[in-house]
Order: structure tokens, then sequence, then C-alpha cells
């Protein structure tokens, strides 16, 4: 069972900021991207169909070396099980009792799992891929279907990112997109911090936010770190949908606009809040845990009608990737989204993001611990067409 | 003696007072946002090169970027279209006489300070020279309302069909540049009213003043503090080449 | 049928006292266990011309790099990275070199240090597969690793933890007539049921103790043994067998049923001619595997052979007369050898402890390498008394 959340013990450190072991072959990193996505991939062997676990650079049944991961069978039946007591690692020491079993997979290999509490040896589960506190991914064996006590499992929550009981900021509350954030996670048992820029300047649903509005520019470092001053030892999650995507005019200062808005706003946040989540990031169930950036499906594949946005969410992405070994134990979790359905977007025709789609999306993802999402059709649709071959989807 | 050295004895024992017309630049102050389709004036920001840390031990310095119409700030001719091709036009251009010049100050206060579309009309010029007498060549024309004293919102006064802020309709711009004035020099973020948008002409003080090589002052503050006639305008921008206008230090020198 | 092992004999077994840590390298102990053979063999560096060594904490080194760290030029090298089978294998890679004459005195040694927190590291990065699949979940170490094994064989077969802790409370017993062992303090049956679980159902007194050590043997021709003056026994038979039965969900045998009735076969003898089985014994599960692969019982009847036998030295089933790794400690791939110096000194007649009397033949069992999921390599050798 996880506790209520209660206020922490000033007069003892918090839990150490620590991740499970890293360490992974390039192949093994295939678990990794599959997990980000909330998908069961393993390596399926071209020639003879085998799928091939752990992960390898030939196939244990025919040597050839035509591995290709590919979504697998998700059932499986334990056929051993223990509870790790005495870890050698610091990350698991303190949080044993661990469940760990053995499970024959449906489509063959037999693995080492984390056991949800629920499993013994005989049983039916359903497997899933997560990512751990090290950002890499691991088996998790579940109950066949959901059961009310499974989100209770501690070490599942080690893996997800629930809004219930954490603070959230969201970093722009002037958007109808930010206030269904808030909204959203407000009904999922979250409490939000809602960032608003320039205050003076009005906006549509200024008189109904959701949450406790906070002074936030992220244009502006200064603005950036008197809110951090005020809340980033709070603030457990952060999810950043500030951020321009416009047309571009021919003149250089909307590329600085786009930097400025989405690429040095990632920063700046990274500067004055990261830090104090991460120091927070194994401090119990309740841990600071994610950053999640909403960022346009043209930082992956650039739109040649919006140049300097595309640009400008490429370098954003490009920095959180860079970012994200050094800010471990956090999720950095990535919402790229297709066209919003905003004034910006007037003249495109369906489909479009509405900000209910996006905040169910987040939502989603937090609760899976999921690190790469695509909101929409058209998101999802391009990531799956830059996942089969990136070079290709970027020439056309 | 000479003036000068009358001057500087007059400053030196306060028969002379400096009052600052400038609010401090700051990241928060309200800039002019333009609708969203158009490109936009960057509010004032400020980066930390070092502060006595590993990027420089011993000394403290920033880098800022600023538009030229951000915070209190000047407007060259050039600044609207209708002044784009006249002579000394720009920044750097302007003769420096112009940047020290008297200023009569046109007190609306009592009516504008609650009241977002107050028109300062020929009437009220009038009613002014009729009370301060003729306005000479050659002078400032600040319209004060006293909206420097609002803070945040209630400073930009942004409602859904746009700002409401005080200012002049084109008569009264035609009645200031037959005046033979400088510039024109309010409190609000623009020389032209919040509405401007829907007179005719279109920004009058944008586009009357600077088709007459006249300059306009914004954002100024402390004009509360100021004669009706009879204070000295010290307004350089920065020498930019070419630039549209720049912030800038706005001081008054006052009899005590 | 291949070609047997006559003529060969293993002689001047050395055992190097363990310590739960040492300030020394893994370099330093199979140093001083190749320095015992020289003593214990009369010879000198250059009389070695052929070794075949094995250790987890020499860095970047192996048995390449020692023979310069020693000063030796062996016409003849190997280098055998497995773990608990390492004595085993070590001793057939050996014997053939000798047959050959490939090289005429073969030193096989192990041995490994240990330092406070060294042991995490081995098994931090053990092999790829664990670093990928195994490492990352709960890094319980072979503890959690073993316990999965255990658990799915006590299900399958019935065996009970008493069943285990008779193995145990018999090597305890053994291990206190063993001058090296790391562990002597009497156990009881009720103190290992009691122990605290570390990975159910592996508890206390299931896990070895990480320590620092060596062991060697020289292998080499009779007539050769004959000329030094050396006390030997006969190596009769050797089998070995990597990643067998791959296809079994968990590990409930290992690979020595694949070749057992060859290496009775080649010793011209049968489960019951061996007095004294020395089991590769990191953790007692595989014990009942080995009884099991090994003929000494049917698959799954281990919990009946062990309830029906005293395993003690002075038994009617003398197994692991040193008290093995889970008494004397482990250290590290010289738990491969701890086996079989021991059953060369009780075939030569110089024990450390008591003498078993009238012993023949010791069968010898090597099992190592959890890769993943289950041990890879599984061997054994049947040696004979002169």
């Amino acid at each position: 069972m996880i506790p209520p959340r209660r206020p922490r013990n000033p007069t003892l450190l918090p839990q150490a900021a620590l991740a499970p072991p890293a360490l992974r072959s390039r192949q093994a990193t295939g678990l990794a991207v599959a997990a980000a996505q909330g998908r069961f991939m393993l390596q399926v062997c071209d020639d003879c169909g085998r799928t091939c676990y752990p992960p390898r650079e030939a196939c244990n049944v025919c040597l050839c070396a035509n591995l290709r991961w590919r979504d697998v069978p998700t059932g499986g039946v334990v056929s051993a099980q223990t509870t790790v007591r005495i870890s050698m690692d610091p990350y698991f020491r303190p949080r044993t009792p661990w469940r760990v079993g053995t499970v024959r997979l449906d489509c063959g290999p037999d693995a080492v799992v984390h056991l949800h509490a629920s499993l013994a040896p005989g049983d039916r589960t359903r497997l899933t891929l997560k990512l751990d506190k090290a950002g890499q991914g691991v088996i998790f064996a579940l109950p066949p279907s959901d059961t009310p006590d499974m989100p209770t499992d501690q070490a599942l929550r080690e893996t997800t990112c629930d809004p219930r009981g954490r603070r959230v900021l969201v970093t722009d509350g002037r958007t109808p997109f930010g206030q269904d954030l808030a909204r959203t996670l407000i009904a999922a048992g979250a409490e939000v911090f809602l960032g608003l820029a320039a205050p003076w300047h009005p906006f549509p649903g200024q008189d109904s936010l959701p949450g406790t509005p906070v002074t936030l520019d992220l244009t502006d470092s200064r603005s950036t770190e008197i809110c951090a001053a005020a809340i980033a030892g709070r603030v457990d999650i952060i999810v950043n949908n500030a951020g321009d995507f416009r047309p571009g005019h021919p003149g250089l200062d909307d590329a600085r606009l786009a930097m400025e808005t989405t690429y040095l706003a990632a920063a700046r946040l990274a500067k004055y809040f990261l830090p104090a989540l991460q120091a927070r990031g194994g401090d119990g169930p309740y841990a600071a845990c994610a950053w999640v950036n909403v960022l346009s499906i043209a930082g992956l594949v650039p739109d040649p009608a919006y140049p300097s946005a595309s640009a400008a969410h490429a370098a954003a992405l490009a920095q959180i990737q860079a970012l994200r070994p050094s800010l471990r134990p956090l999720k950095l979790i990535t919402a790229f989204v297709g066209p919003l359905d905003d004034q910006w977007h007037q003249a495109l025709p369906p489909p479009k993001v509405s900000p209910a789609q996006l905040a169910s999306a987040v939502l989603t993802a937090l609760r899976n611990g999921q690190e790469d999402i695509a909101v929409g059709d058209l998101a999802r649709h391009t990531l799956a067409l830059w996942h089969d071959n990136a070079a290709i989807t970027l020439r056309r | 003696m000479s003036s000068l050295a009358a001057f500087a004895a007059d400053l030196a024992t306060g028969k002379i007072k400096v009052v600052d017309l400038t609010h401090t630049l700051s990241p928060d102050f309200p800039t002019i946002v333009l609708p969203p389709e158009f490109g936009q004036c960057a509010p004032f920001r400020s980066e930390v090169i070092s502060r006595y840390d590993e990027n420089g031990p011993g000394w403290f310095w920033s880098n800022i970027t600023v538009g030229e119409h951000t915070g209190t700030h000047f407007d060259a001719p050039i600044h609207w279209v209708t002044g784009k091709d006249l002579p000394n036009n720009t920044t750097d251009t302007i003769p420096p006489a112009d940047f020290v010049a008297p200023a009569c100050v046109i007190d609306c206060s009592a009516d504008a300070a609650n009241n977002g579309d107050f028109i300062l009309t020929v009437a009220v010029l009038e009613a002014w020279e009729a009370k301060n007498g003729r306005i000479p060549k050659g002078n400032w024309i600040f319209f004060r309302t006293d909206w420097s004293k609002r803070k945040g919102a209630a400073y930009a006064n942004v409602l859904a069909d746009g700002a409401h802020t005080p200012g002049p309709d084109a008569a009264a711009v035609q009645w200031m540049i037959d005046r033979g004035c400088i510039g024109f020099g309010v409190e609000t973020i623009g020389t032209d009213a919040g509405q401007a948008h829907t007179f005719t002409p279109m920004y009058p003080a944008h586009t009357l003043m600077h088709g007459a090589g006249r300059y306009g002052l914004q954002c100024m503050c402390n004009l509360d503090q100021l004669p009706a006639t009879g204070a000295i305008i010290v307004a350089a921008p920065l020498k930019i080449e070419g630039g549209s206008g720049s912030p800038l230090r706005v001081l008054a020198l006052i009899p005590a | 049928m291949r070609q047997g092992y006559e003529g060969i004999v293993v002689a001047a077994p050395v055992t190097v006292p363990y310590e739960r840590y040492s300030i020394h390298g893994a370099h330093g102990w199979i140093g001083r266990a190749l320095h015992g053979l020289l003593r214990a063999a009369g010879l000198k560096p250059a009389d070695l011309d052929g070794a075949c060594l094995s250790s987890f904490t020499l860095g970047a080194d192996t048995a390449v790099g020692l023979t310069q760290h020693f000063g030796l030029s062996p016409r003849w090298l190997d280098h055998i990275p497995m773990g608990g089978a390492a004595g085993v294998v070590a001793l057939r890679r050996a014997a053939r070199a000798v047959q050959a004459g490939d090289a005429r005195i073969v030193a096989c040694a192990a041995g490994d240090t240990n330092a406070p927190d060294s042991f995490r590291h081995t098994v931090a990065g053990f092999s790829r597969f664990a670093i990928d699949a195994s490492v990352p979940y709960g890094s319980g170490g072979p503890n959690a690793a073993f316990a999965l094994l255990t658990d799915a064989y006590m299900r399958h077969t019935g065996i009970t933890r008493a069943d285990f802790g008779r193995i145990c409370v018999a090597q305890r017993a053994n291990a206190r007539q063993f001058p090296h062992a790391l562990l002597r303090q009497p156990l009881s049956l009720d103190q290992y049921l009691s122990a605290r679980m570390v990975s159910d159902p592996i508890a206390l007194f299931d896990c070895v103790m990480p320590c620092a050590g060596a062991e060697a043997v020289l292998v080499m021709h009779e007539a050769t043994a004959r000329d030094l003056g050396l006390a030997y026994a006969h190596l009769r038979g050797a089998i070995e067998r990597h990643n067998a039965y791959p296809e079994d969900p968990v590990q409930l045998r290992g690979g020595w049923a694949m070749d057992c009735a060859e290496l009775y076969a080649q010793a011209a003898t049968t489960p019951a001619g061996i007095g004294l089985l020395q089991t590769y014994d990191d953790y007692p599960v595989i014990i009942a595997l080995q009884l099991e692969g090994l003929g000494f019982c049917a698959p799954g009847e281990a919990k009946d052979f062990i309830r029906a036998h005293d395993l003690r030295l002075e038994g009617d089933f003398p197994h692991n007369s040193s008290g093995g790794q889970l008494s004397a400690g482990q250290a590290g791939a010289a738990g491969g050898y701890i086996g079989l110096t021991d059953a060369v000194r009780q075939l030569i007649r110089t024990p450390l402890g008591p003498q078993i009397p009238g012993l023949q033949r010791a069968l010898v069992s090597g099992f190592g390498m959890i890769n993943y999921d289950r041990g890879l390599c599984s061997g054994a050798v049947i040696l004979e008394a002169a």
C-alpha cells in the first residue's frame, strides 16, 4: 500500500535520489525505446521467427543476425519467484523487500522480471516494459488485467509518475491547453501551480483559473528564478506547455522569439527548477518524478511551413535528450503534439489536438511512466513514420 | 559669471532640482502588445555574465536584450512610415541640440486618471494656453494623466477590444505640430490613445508627429512634479545606428 | 568412444588459507598458490611448462599477464573463465596437453582476492546478459538468481528447507575438522531453519561467504610424478557441458546428465564406486541437481537421498570433505577447485583433517557461471587413488 503523503521530517536527510544500475548493452537499450512508448517489444528473428531475450546480436536458434524489434504477445506464466530482502545495490537496499520472478513468455523466452505483489508461480501474467529510475527498460509482470490494488504496488510506482498526491507546475496557464492540463491534473488528485506570464496582459479564462496561480515568465531568467525560489522545493512534476508554434515570417526576429519561448524557456526550467526536483527524486512514494515537455512533432520531423518553430522545438528536444542522463532519476517525458486546435492553426484541416486531448494524454503518460508519447493522429502517424525510417521521413 | 556657471552654481546649491521621469527598466514592465499576427517588441531581459563567480571572480555584469520601444523610451521620426524619408530621422542623426529642450506640461490628471478613454482635444490645449500662455516653439508638450501611478494590468488596461489609455485626437496632434513643438510625451505605453486604431487617421500621434519630424517620449513618470512651464528636459536616446528609438533616461531640471 | 586419460595424474594439492578480506590482489593469491606447488613438488619455476589459470579479480589481466608477472615462460597456457567449473575443466585441458606432449608439467591454479564491496562489483558486471537482464531486477546478486532456481526446484520436487539444511549442517561438521575453513562454529538444523531470509527461500546459511583464497594442483604423466617422487591420484574420467537444456523454463537440471554415462564408462565404475563426492555447493539446490545429474539418485529424488544418507566425512556418503564453500568460504574461481584439491589430498592420504578410510575413488563436480538465469557450465572428473 502507498501511505498518504505526510509532511517530511525536517530533521532527516531526504532519501537519496539514486537510480538502479543503468549500464546496458546497446541492444538492451531497445527495451527502453519500447518502454518509453508503452509498447512490449522484443527482438524477433527475421529468418526463423524466434523471439529472443535477453537482447542480443544473433538469434539463439539459427544464429542469423537479422533481429528486429517487434511488438510481441504480452502473456506469460510465472515459473519462479523470490523476494529479495538484502540487495547489493544502494538504490534497492532501502526499497527491499523487492519481488523478482522468472516468467516463461508466451512468445518463447524466459525472463527475469519485476514481479507484482499479487503474482505467484503458476499464475498467468501480463508483461509490460517500464522505464525504471535509471531510464532503462525493465520487464514488469502484472496481473492479467488491471486490479484495484495494482497502482499501489510500490515497485510499480517507482516506474510511474502518478500525479495523485503530488504537486504539479503547469508552466503556461494563459492558454486553454494549460488550463485544461491543470484541471485534469487536479481531478487526478494533484495540487497544481499554474504559471502565468505577463499577468498585466489579459487572456481567455483568467477569471476562472484552476489551481494556484504563480507568476512565471519562462522567457525571463529573473522571473523563472524568483518563481523557482518560491515553489521549486515543493513541485514534484513540471508540465512545460510554454512555447510558441506559429507560421514563420521571413525575418529573423521570429526565429529569436521561437527560441526564447521554446528552447530557452526549457533551458531556464532546467537551470532554476530541475535541480530542486532531482534532489527529491528518491524521496519515497511521492518523490519528485517528472519533467514533461509538450513539443511539436515538427521538432522531430520539421514542417516546412513553420521553419523557426520547427527549429526551436528541435532545439528543445535535443536539449532534453542531452539533459536526460544528468537529471536521473527524474523521467523526462516528451509529449509530441500535432497541430493544436488554436488560432495559429485555423487554416489547417483536422485532425488537430484539443486541450482535453492533450491533458488526457499527459495524464496517461504520467500514470504509465512513458517518456515518449504522441498526442493526436497526426503526431502518432508522423512518429510511426519516423520510427520506421527517420531518414526517409525527414526527406519527405 | 557665464550662464552655464550660474547654472552649475544653481545645481550645486539646489536651486535647480533634477527630477527623474524614467521608469526602472525591468522584465515585468508592460510593453506594447500588437495583435499576435504582428511582430512583437522584445521586453527587457537581463542575463548575468558573471557575478563574482567562476565566470568572473571579481566582477558582476550582464547582457541585456531590449526592444527599441521598451520601457521609458524615445520615438524617432523613422519609427513611423510617415517619417521614413525625412532627413535626420534616426537616433544617430537627430541633432543633439534637440535632446535638451523645455517642456510644457498639460495636466489632465483630474479627468484622465480614472478614464482610460480620455481624449486630449484642441479645447483642452486651448484652455491650458488660456491659463498658462501660448506654448512657445521648440517645446516638448507633456500630457500628464497620472497613469504612471498605476501598476501592471491597470496600467496596460487591455480589454477584449484592445487597450484603453488616454491620448490625443488627430486635431490636437495637428494643433501641437502647428505650435512648433519638438515632440509629444506621455505616461502611457504609447503616445497614441489605446483605442487610436479606431481614429482617423489611425494612430494620429505617431502618424502626424513623426510625419512632421517630431519626436515622442513614452512611459514617463513623475510628471506631477513638473511645473506647467519652465522645466528643461534632457532626453537623449542611445546612438543606435539607424535606430527608430531607444530606451533612455529622461531627466527634468526644474526650479526648486 | 573418445580417448581416455590413461597415464595422467594429479599431484601436489595446494590450498592457500582463505581470508575474509585481503589487502593483496588476485595476482598475489595465485602467486602464493604457484609458489606452494613449487615447494610441494620441489620444482623450479622453469619446470612449469604449462599453466592453466582462473580468476575473477585480475582486473585487466588474464593468464597471459600472469606469466610476465611471475616470470614464467610456459609453452602451453590456458585461461579458464568458468568459475565453479574451472577446476574440472582445467584438469581436462591440462590432461590433454600432457597426453599430446604439448606440456610436461601443467600448473592448474585459481585464486581471487576479496575486499569490502569488491564482490558487488564482480556481480554487477558479471556478464552482458546479467547486466542487461538480471542485475537491474533487485540486484540481489547470486542469492536472488539461485533463490529463483531453489523456489522452482522446491515446488517441482517437494524438497524442503530441512533437506537443504541437512546438507549444510553436515558440511559444517566437516568444516569443523578442516583447519582452513572460515566458518567453523557449530551449526544445528534449528539454527539453519531459523536464520533470516536473504532472498526467499534462500536464507543466511544457504549462502556462501565471499573471501580471498587460492587453490592449485599439478597435472603430469604418472612417470613424471614418479621421477619427482610425488604422491598422485589418477584422472580416470572427465566431462564438461555448457548451456545444457536451454529450453527448460527454469534450471531444474544441469548438464551432467547429458554426459555422466560416459564419465562412469571412462572410469570403469558406477556411482556406487564413488567413495567421496565433492559437489559444487553454491547453493544447496545445486547439490541436489548434481546428485540427480550424476546418477546418485533419480531426477527429483535428491530429497530422499539426502534423508537416507549421512553426508559427513565419517558418514556413509562422505560429501564435500572440507566443508565446501558453504563453510570454508568462496574464494572466487578457487571455489571451482576447493573440492578437487581436498579430494586429491584424501586420495594421496595427506588430509588436513580426518582421512576417509579406504578411499579409492572420488568424484569432483563443477558448476558455474550464472550468466543470466541459470548456471551454464557443468563438468565432473573421477579421480582414483594410486
